[in-house]
């Protein structure tokens, strides 16, 4: 019984001190977003990285996804007769929940993994060493940008995988199932309103913050071997799903 | 110049350093030898604190680096300069750029200016001509040099050697040796060298140290270390199996 609550008490304070040094680290890492000197080229650079390099999978996803919606939203109004308002339905669906959500989970496997691998690797490498050893703050050369770029890129691609979705669910539900045009864009016309593209703004450039915090954090303090960096990187993909989730929960609840 | 005193260092329940004492002289080299896992890298890492020690104190000019905040500590980082084991080159970088690196973040200079000082810097290590290639591309040896060329280029007070020549082959190894020795003469940095390479580490060092146990055994001038008849310094020396250090 003693032991069962060592075993709690110790899960326990480190939990808190892992959360602790998380929260410090995010916040050390956007303090030094402000100071001097701006690091622009590399937040292009970043941009590159986490925006134009994961566009690809950010279409193609969007775009079976806008498919699906099509599918999906067609046979389920066809029900109660209400197949024109798949326009609706699908752009309502896309702005405020699955355009978010869908291209923080592609961003996470395509650049926030990536990430973590490539700071892990600097760890196991001496290479963040070697930044401090140059009395450069590596958070601030490392993290910090991306951070910045992920603000950025984020809102910018969950735009994409929005437009590509209702352009998907356009070609299933008018293009093949027989949708009337105008009623399909009248009635997202007539439904969507600022709120919703603003909580769809808000929630993708929460999702960027997170991916890049966990994923730069996992990376930037994996133990230094093989192991280490890949136990890191699934950790970072795994533990952002689940924020994203979670995040997504308690913005959805409280901007409603 | 640096003065460690009663340095302790553990690692969870691991005790790697345990009280080391240890002086080293301005403009000189002093060599700290030991068996491999013995804490050498660790005490080193303490040396420009990217360690910080559980105990003890380290002085450098008569500050203690260990009390210091973080912004003098970044500070004092920049009167070292550091060649780390796997040299730790910035892999996304050229060698080029891995040079220019500290001098572009750490000064105002003008691009033409740190293209001539890292040109410089590579012809004194033997990379002409190599500044275009990526880490990736190099051999071990010459990874070393562009490590060198990168913790000489802010022309430093004191360099610091981690393992300058694990992995290499004994011609390449004392290359690199003659290559320390001749830029310390040229530049007059007090060098700090971590090694297990004996006895060609010798012929640079004016003192050597040994760490054995956490604590340093014994440290003396160079000649006087290789005459030493203390039997730790002896069994490594000659390198036998047989004596105080546990070898397995």
């Amino acid at each position: 019984m003693f032991s069962l609550l060592t075993h709690i008490g110790r899960f326990t304070l480190d939990l808190v001190l892992g959360m602790g040094a998380m929260f410090l680290f995010l916040l050390s890492a956007v303090a030094l977003a402000f100071r001097r000197p701006a690091k622009i080229r590399l937040i292009i650079y970043h941009i590159k990285t986490i925006g134009v390099d994961s566009l690809s999978v950010v279409v193609l996803s969007g775009f079976f996804t806008g498919m699906v919606m099509g599918f999906q939203g067609y046979y389920s109004l066809r029900k109660f007769n209400a197949e024109s308002w798949l326009g609706s339905v699908t752009a309502l669906g896309l702005l405020r929940e699955l355009g978010p959500v869908l291209s923080a989970f592609m961003v996470t496997g395509r650049t926030g993994s990536a990430m973590a691998a490539e700071l892990g690797t600097m760890r196991a490498t001496e290479q963040i060493d070697a930044l401090y050893a140059m009395a450069i703050n590596p958070v601030k050369y490392l993290v910090s940008p991306r951070i910045i770029a992920s603000l950025i890129a984020m809102p910018l691609l969950t735009a994409i995988f929005d437009v590509v979705g209702i352009y998907g669910a356009y070609l299933i539900g008018v293009g093949l199932l027989g949708v009337s045009s105008g009623s399909y864009f009248s009635g997202m016309e007539n439904s969507i309103i600022f709120h919703d593209v603003y909580s769809g703004f808000v929630k993708s450039l929460s999702f960027g913050l997170i991916i890049t915090w966990v994923c730069c954090y996992k990376g930037f303090h994996a133990p230094p071997m093989a192991t280490g960096v890949s136990r890191a990187t699934t950790e970072s993909v795994v533990l952002s799903f689940i924020l994203v989730l979670v995040w997504d929960y308690f913005l959805t609840s409280v901007m409603q | 110049m640096i003065r460690v005193v009663d340095l302790h260092k553990k690692f969870g329940a691991q005790e790697v350093l345990k009280g080391v004492n240890l002086e080293v002289a301005k403009g000189k080299v002093t060599t700290i030898v030991g068996t491999s896992g013995c804490g050498k890298t660790v005490l080193l890492k303490h040396l420009n604190a990217l360690l910080l020690p559980d105990r003890g104190s380290i002085w450098i000019d008569g500050t203690d680096i260990t009390q210091l905040g973080q912004k003098d500590l970044y500070e004092m980082r920049k009167r070292f300069g550091v060649l780390f084991q796997g040299a730790a080159l910035l892999d996304s970088m050229t060698v080029f750029d891995n040079v220019a690196f500290p001098v572009r973040e750490k000064t105002t200079l003008a691009e033409t200016e740190i293209s001539k000082k890292v040109q410089e810097r590579l012809d004194q290590v033997g990379l002409e001509g190599m500044g275009y290639k990526y880490p990736a591309e190099l051999s071990g040896g010459m990874r070393k040099r562009a490590g060198l060329a990168r913790a000489l280029i802010m022309d430093p007070e004191i360099v610091l050697f981690d393992e300058p020549t694990t992995g290499l082959d004994p011609v390449l190894a004392t290359g690199i040796h003659q290559l320390i020795a001749r830029t310390q003469k040229t530049f007059g940095f007090t060098a700090v060298v971590v090694s297990h390479t004996i006895p060609q580490v010798f012929e640079i060092s004016d003192y050597v140290a040994i760490l054995v146990g956490g604590v340093i055994e014994e440290m003396k001038p160079t000649r006087e270390f290789q005459a030493s008849q203390n039997p730790v310094v002896r069994q490594f020396i000659r390198g036998e199996t047989e004596g105080p250090i546990q070898v397995l």
